[in-house]
């Protein structure tokens, strides 16, 4: 569905501070692919999601969407069926507008015109969406998203974001900012979201075992590369002990290093 | 003396209208505002003294005001300068268009004209006094722009604006180019801008080329003191702040003019007098931020 074909993203490319960010990744992603990443950082998983994304362009490479190029698309155009979310909780809603107002916003993709939507009929459309959160926010449509928890709003944008029905869903650690216990509402609410609706998703994690547990597929990532990409059973199979010994063995690296992937750091590449 | 506070108060209150739209919801600080409002009066001045029909007119200078605000815009997405610069530039500008509209003069008079106002007047004579007649024209005016507003910010376009100056990312995610609704806003905001030098103009009986010096000022400051005076997130409450805020500053200013000679005061010094009391908002505003920081709970940061 998504191919990225032969990426590469330098950053102040010819100066002395010169960085590949991506080399040369090339990466098919089908239809209902579930994707975790995992990688340092600084191995170029944010990057990866900006370029898809369309946030950054990349140096060399194409990127096709249902054998469509949309290298060089603007990122609003690419936003009407790629969704975000990041590991920032605030950067998915507006914290001054209500909850049915966000929820309001997100309906709808692309420009829009002087209608007045938001009625009672889709209330109630937006309060039967948000009993499936199971946090009590369908009474609470009018309360300003800025009162909301950091785990409330990242659930709300999870959902706003599902019910837009994208063809692809990257999640930039979207955990990482939460506490332990909301951290794992939200990914088992992401998990129940991608295979009721059937969404085609990668979401970037630090913690090796949520990486593990969920998708289907599994990419290891190292300055700029993904080294190690596995599907299915035997994505199934990992342990983080098998994963830890594969970044030893496809990197040569001495144990020290082994800090670097398992670092539970909340630093965004 | 004091109809005319509310009616001044009432008519910049459509000027802080625009100046909220791009300060508070869009966060885009437009300084074109001290260029439109003076086009907005010329070219109903001009098309007054041209005996156009004065509705036409009015459009007129709404439009001129937009194209304004518009241009600023396009500056800022198109050739990456920040806000602030761009609005200078239009402002700049339109200094020498205004005085081109004008016909090449810097100041045209229209006492003896026929205005919306005079009109208005005439069509109570005998009813009502002419200030009190004017008076309510403003009033139903202004409540009319507030009551579009408060509408325009519930559709769908109105909705992504006020979600563009919280949270531009947000707007992005759904598909939507944020500069084109920054030039919707901005223009929007410089349309009304320049409809509020409209009626300044037949207000006043004449336009002046330096009318618009210090609006932008006067519009913030109007807009402060609004929110030091009635803290809310209503957006109803909000767009009728701006206006109450409108006119409180107009009466300060007042008093400052008439009774500022008590403590040495003169005229010269209400610039100094408006940026005081911007500071003092600011002040203030900060304050109960804080006091609601650390005594209620309330607002507090979400994020661990």
């Amino acid at each position: 569905m998504v191919k990225i074909k032969n990426i590469t993203k330098i950053f102040e490319q010819g100066t002395i501070n010169e960085n590949i960010a991506i080399k040369n990744i090339d990466l098919t992603i089908n239809e209902g692919d579930f994707i975790t990443i995992i990688g340092s950082n600084g191995a170029g998983k944010s990057t990866l999601f900006n370029l898809i994304s369309g946030n950054i362009l990349p140096t060399t490479g194409k990127i096709y969407v249902d054998d469509k190029e949309i290298t060089k698309d603007p990122e609003h155009k690419r936003a009407k069926y790629i969704g975000r979310i990041f590991q920032n909780p605030l950067l998915g809603t507006a914290s001054n507008m209500s909850i049915e107002e966000n929820m309001m916003i997100a309906n709808k993709k692309g420009m829009r015109g002087l209608s007045l939507s938001l009625n009672h009929k889709i209330k109630t459309v937006f309060q039967k969406e948000l009993e499936q959160l199971d946090m009590h926010l369908e009474d609470r449509l009018k309360n300003s998203v800025g009162l909301l928890s950091g785990g409330q709003r990242q659930a709300l944008t999870l959902l706003m974001m599902v019910f837009s029905k994208p063809r692809l869903i990257l999640l930039d650690e979207h955990t990482a900012a939460l506490d332990p216990k909301n951290a794992e509402i939200v990914l088992q609410l992401t998990d129940k979201f991608v295979k009721e609706y059937k969404l085609t998703a990668m979401m970037i994690t630090h913690n090796m075992n949520s990486a593990i547990q969920y998708g289907n597929r599994l990419l290891m990532m190292d300055k700029g590369e993904v080294i190690f990409d596995v599907v299915g059973e035997e994505k199934k199979n990992l342990t983080v002990e098998k994963l830890v010994n594969k970044f030893h063995e496809l990197r040569h690296v001495s144990f020290q290093t082994d800090k670097v992937l398992l670092s539970e750091k909340y630093n965004t590449d | 003396m004091i109809e005319s506070i509310f009616i001044e108060g009432l008519i910049y209150g459509i000027m802080v209208l625009g100046v909220f739209i791009t300060f508070r919801i869009l966060d885009f600080p437009d300084l074109t505002v001290d260029g439109s409002f003076p086009l907005g009066a010329a070219i109903m001045t001009v098309m007054i003294v041209n005996g156009y029909n004065l509705l036409i007119a009015l459009a007129i200078a709404f439009a001129g005001g937009i194209l304004a605000g518009v241009i600023t815009a396009l500056i800022h997405n198109h050739l990456k300068v920040p806000n602030l610069l761009a609005g200078i530039l239009t402002m700049t500008m339109l200094y020498s268009i205004n005085i081109r509209v004008l016909g090449n003069r810097a100041n045209v008079p229209i006492l003896k004209n026929t205005t919306i106002l005079t009109t208005i007047e005439s069509l109570f004579k005998g009813i009502i006094p002419e200030e009190y007649a004017i008076l309510i024209f403003f009033i139903a005016l202004t409540i009319l722009i507030k009551i579009l507003m408060d509408i325009f910010f519930h559709t769908d376009l109105g909705l992504v604006l006020r979600a563009m100056g919280n949270n531009q990312q947000m707007v992005l995610n759904q598909g939507i180019n944020p500069n084109l609704l920054k030039v919707i806003g901005v223009g929007l905001s410089n349309g009304l801008v320049a409809l509020a030098g409209a009626f300044a103009a037949q207000y006043q009986g004449f336009a002046d080329v330096s009318l618009g010096q210090g609006v932008i000022i006067a519009g913030l400051a109007s807009v402060m003191i609004g929110e030091v005076i009635i803290p809310s997130k209503n957006i109803y409450i909000i767009t009728l702040r701006v206006i109450i805020g409108s006119i409180i500053y107009k009466g300060i200013m007042y008093l400052g003019r008439y009774y500022g000679y008590y403590i040495n005061m003169t005229p010269n010094d209400l610039k100094l007098i408006t940026g005081l009391l911007i500071i003092v908002s600011l002040y203030l505003t900060n304050f109960n931020k804080l006091k609601k920081l650390s005594f209620f709970g309330k607002n507090k940061s979400i994020i661990k």
